[in-house]
């Protein structure tokens, strides 16, 4: 066995966004049924549980006990919001080595609702030693973000209006996502005059903060054809890590070249050959890097790929984020990892809102980058394939 | 050099701790690897590039480049975080301070400065060099 065999058969997006009332185990929990329950399968049948820093307590531990579960095989790699894409990968490799049979994939926060706003969802700070020479001049996650837009267009002449493009063409599709924090349609006019909020990035260069979460069941092919869903087959995974490298700092590119190249390599199959992409957009200028870097253009030409409604599905040549994402639908726990795998398969599976459902996509992209693109983080891609 | 205070005071480990005795000297140190000559930043007792333990601290000219930068609607007024291509080859996180952010420009030459924190030692910021 290989280690694409493996599926995800079951997905599940909580609809909150303000988790009020709802505390972060039965987040996950709810979130881990609802996966469950699209399967069709049961909790006695989960024997593998993946988690970041967001679930509540000890790895996987505390979710164990307080969903009952039955664990041969447990994980809790931390890699920001692309943790979850990670967790897919891992997942499949733990499947196809025989560890377990069912897994399950948890992502849920409710900082919004209990006014926390701890930044990465769970993530303890403690002993980093990259804090004391960063933190003090005041480089939130805008600010990082803002140093990468900087110099993506002193480097390639990337404009405001062509990052502006990213936020268009998701608005367009969160207007059909009843869930969706901000269902207005915006215009390239409308993101540019927003606030600065960390120059060049503009208020609506950024995603929204919310709450919610979401789970996926990945299992293995035979037990995957014994139910009633659609296939989607994990055909190619990567993931790769970049940091300041000692100092020896270039701002424009993430380590998606590297899980990017892994992934294509192992699915064999190249970029032009995707039909949707779910692309992690903690800023718009996040998407534009991530598009060269997962080569659907050339580097330094995503501003001019992303303009002019080039990601609105039914328009543009890559629909992309079709939910809204992150920058209209949901952030949660800051953590937009598995959301990008929710909506990809819903996609895999033409389970998408009919107005921007793509037709017969059969090949779709879940790419993340997770911690920050002005100093580390892991970038993490999943390609999937419907049978 | 200039005045604001910067909100945050950095946590003083064993590893770094002659950094930050520099910066309340006025000098900033980076470090430099015996072993395969490569400078690098963030203080650590061996080398990022080749695992040496036999590593030196140099004291940087102060000279360098704005590498990029953010002007914030959070960061005080005029802090400008940006990071710093140093003289000797190292990119720092850091700030840019004092300056009106319409003269700030990517390839800028900046100096370096201290500014104060409020317990803790002062923290290396730029300005503008001519």
């Amino acid at each position: 066995m290989t280690m694409s065999d493996a599926y995800v058969v079951g997905i599940y997006e909580h609809p909150t966004r303000k988790a009020e009332g709802i505390s972060l185990a039965q987040l996950h929990a709810d979130v881990a049924r609802g996966a469950i329950l699209d399967a069709g399968l049961s909790l006695s049948d989960v024997d593998g549980y993946f988690c970041a820093a967001d679930a509540p307590g000890v790895g996987g531990l505390t979710m164990a006990q307080y969903l009952g579960l039955n664990l041969r095989y447990s994980e809790s790699t931390e890699t920001g919001g692309s943790s979850y894409i990670g967790h897919l990968r891992h997942a499949a490799a733990a499947i196809a080595a025989g560890k377990c049979n069912v897994a399950l994939i948890t992502c849920a926060d409710n900082q919004v609702a209990n006014r926390q706003f701890l930044g990465l969802g769970g993530v303890s700070w403690r002993g980093a030693p990259e804090i004391p020479f960063e933190d003090g001049y005041h480089t939130g996650p805008a600010a990082l973000y803002g140093l990468v837009a900087q110099r993506h267009m002193y480097e390639f002449g990337t404009t405001s209006e062509q990052l502006a493009w990213v936020k268009v063409a998701a608005s367009h599709h969160a207007q059909h996502n009843p869930h969706a924090l901000l269902r207005n349609v915006v215009t390239v006019e409308d993101v540019v005059n927003s606030p600065i909020v960390a120059s060049p990035l503009h208020r609506l260069d950024c995603c929204v903060m919310s709450d919610g979460g979401g789970a996926i069941i990945v299992t293995r092919p035979e037990i995957a054809r014994s139910l009633k869903r659609p296939l989607v087959r994990l055909r190619g995974a990567g993931e790769a890590v970049k940091h300041n490298n000692g100092g020896k700092i270039d701002l424009t590119y993430s380590a998606g070249v590297r899980s990017a190249a892994t992934a294509f390599e192992e699915a064999r199959t190249t970029p032009p050959d995707i039909k949707y992409a779910s692309l992690y957009d903690s800023f718009t200028i996040t998407v534009v890097i991530q598009i060269e870097d997962i080569g659907f253009c050339e580097k330094g030409q995503g501003g001019r790929f992303v303009a002019d409604g080039n990601l609105i599905s039914g328009v543009g040549r890559l629909p992309f984020n079709t939910d809204g994402g992150g920058l209209c639908s949901n952030h949660p726990g800051n953590r937009g990892g598995i959301t990008k795998i929710l909506e990809a398969v819903r996609q895999a599976r033409g389970e998408a809102h009919p107005e921007v459902q793509v037709p017969n996509c059969d090949l779709v992209i879940a790419h993340g980058t997770g911690g920050s693109l002005a100093g580390y983080h892991g970038s993490a891609t999943a390609i999937l394939e419907r049978m | 050099m200039t005045e604001p205070k910067l909100a945050v005071s950095p946590l003083v480990t064993e590893d770094a701790r002659p950094y930050w005795d520099a910066a309340a000297a006025g000098k900033l140190l980076i470090q430099n690897c015996n072993s395969c000559s490569e400078p690098y930043v963030h203080p650590r007792p061996f080398c990022p590039f080749c695992m040496s333990d036999d590593v030196s601290w140099i004291e940087a000219s102060g000279r360098g480049t704005i590498y990029t930068y953010t002007v914030t609607a959070r960061a005080p007024v005029f802090t400008i975080p940006a990071m710093i291509a140093l003289e000797e080859g190292p990119v720092m996180m850091s700030a840019i301070v004092g300056a009106d952010p319409t003269d700030v420009a990517i390839g800028g030459r900046v100096a370096v400065g201290f500014a104060p924190t409020i317990d803790g030692p002062p923290l290396p910021v730029f300005t503008l060099a001519a």
